[in-house]
């Protein structure tokens, strides 16, 4: 059973889906709250481990929603898989944080989402907002009761942009939510980043630089609506009706902007591109842009 | 030329690890996290002493010493929301610290794909500790090259 959405604010009441995002009043009142889980999604592996939201379960981007061998995500059977050992249901409210401003709590959020997970929500602010506000912690182990996640196979098509539909969607909206320097070809990864191996530097032509960070306060949560929409509306000229792709590295920084465009404005036709930079930086004839323009769609070969 | 080996801090930390089923080398990573030593004070105020570990996704540094008689001590610092990483730094600095210069060189560059932990924490982030080892041997190398 779903837990009733928190509309206990006025920022997410202006959202397009202001069910998506909880604050940290609203989930700590309800903790232990049968039909609601938390999840906790980072970048470190670790880091859960050293103190978590008092029966939070972990799901590790790298290690649990990648599958081992091919460059993808599990599978249906997979998934029901991870689920059922991790306690959830099918009609759980699923609330997921994370580090690093929720970038792979969007990200599992978005892998969620390929399987139709109804209920999933953010944190707002996440992980770090949690602690600074002295919020509890814990590092008791939880043992959730193992469910039976049904097997739903994962639905790429409306979510999801493989380099293919990249190719054919050029000249419709491109967002690159990479940092500038990775944006205009000095670098292939982020600054203070691994490099996971882009061979060439730049960006797909006609997308357009809009650092995932632009829809982050100070704190850590998302702008109110309307700073959102003079960012992506006004000045990069997203409209309704656009179908829209975004990008990065490796797609947990897009999974964020995803996140931004189709829950918090209401875009319908927004793609996540998880081969991102580090395969389209690799492949062999595909077009580069260099430098901090746009750059122009070539002529259909 | 004799075969390369492993020093044997080393190597007990990697039996250590392969002893234990994988969800528990994680629970001994994250206590090799907590036993990361601080680095001495003069390293705080001179952050030019440190060379950025670039493989790595959270800030980390080290910095090597070579005393008169040849003995090395790694320095490492990372911040506590980088646990794993924490981790492999305190692996190093205590495996490494304390070797002959001659020892340190001849730790085999893929001793962090021996620890059992491929699975547990991925390749990827693996790389990070492989880039920490290179850096630090060829810190090494570059004191004693005068």
């Amino acid at each position: 059973m779903p837990v009733e959405p928190d509309t206990s604010s006025a920022k997410f009441a202006a959202y397009a889906d202001p069910q998506r995002l909880v604050t940290a009043d609203w989930l700590e009142d309800r903790l232990g709250s049968p039909g609601l889980v938390v999840v906790e999604s980072d970048e470190d592996v670790l880091l859960y481990e050293t103190g978590h939201i008092p029966g939070a379960v972990k799901i590790d981007w790298h290690t649990e929603l990648n599958d081992p061998v091919v460059r993808d995500y599990l599978d249906g059977e997979g998934f029901a898989r991870l689920l059922s050992a991790k306690g959830i249901a099918r009609d759980d409210t699923v609330v997921i944080y994370g580090d690093k401003n929720n970038w792979w709590a969007a990200y599992a959020l978005w892998v969620f989402s390929l399987f139709g997970h109804e209920d999933v929500r953010l944190l707002d602010g996440g992980r770090d907002l949690w602690i600074a506000q002295g919020r509890p912690l814990t590092t008791d182990p939880v043992v959730r009761t193992p469910t039976e996640y049904p097997v739903v196979e994962r639905d790429d098509s409306a979510l999801r942009a493989f380099r293919e539909d990249v190719l054919a969607h050029l000249g419709s909206p491109l967002i690159d939510v990479r940092s500038p320097e990775e944006y205009s070809g000095e670098r292939t990864h982020m600054p203070d980043y691994p490099d996971e191996g882009a061979l060439r530097g730049g960006h797909i032509p006609t997308a357009r630089s809009v650092p995932w960070k632009r829809a982050v306060a100070d704190d850590g949560t998302f702008k109110p609506r309307a700073e959102l929409e003079q960012i992506y509306r006004d000045e990069v000229g997203l409209k309704d009706g656009d179908a829209i792709i975004a990008y990065c590295r490796i797609g947990e920084r897009s999974s964020h902007t995803w996140f931004v465009l189709q829950h918090l404005l209401g875009f319908e036709d927004v793609r996540n591109y998880d081969g991102s930079w580090t395969e389209w930086g690799s492949s062999v004839r595909v077009p580069i842009a260099t430098g901090p323009e746009p750059g122009e769609a070539p002529a259909h070969r | 030329m004799t075969e390369p080996q492993l020093p044997s801090v080393l190597a007990e930390i990697r039996d250590e690890f392969l002893e234990l089923e994988e969800p528990d080398r994680l629970q001994l990573l994250l206590d090799f996290s907590r036993e990361l030593p601080e680095a001495p004070a003069r390293y705080a105020d001179h952050p030019e002493l440190y060379e950025r570990v670039a493989e790595c996704q959270s800030p980390v540094f080290i910095a090597v010493e070579v005393d008169p008689h040849g003995i090395v001590t790694l320095h490492a610092t990372a911040p506590a929301e980088a646990p794993t990483t924490r981790g492999f730094a305190s692996i190093l600095v205590q495996g490494m610290s304390g070797l002959t210069t001659e020892d340190v060189l001849a730790i085999p560059g893929d001793y962090p794909q021996t620890l059992g932990l491929s699975r547990a924490v991925s390749p990827l982030r693996l790389a990070g500790m492989t880039g920490m080892l290179m850096r630090a041997q060829r810190q090494v190398k570059a004191l004693t090259a005068l």
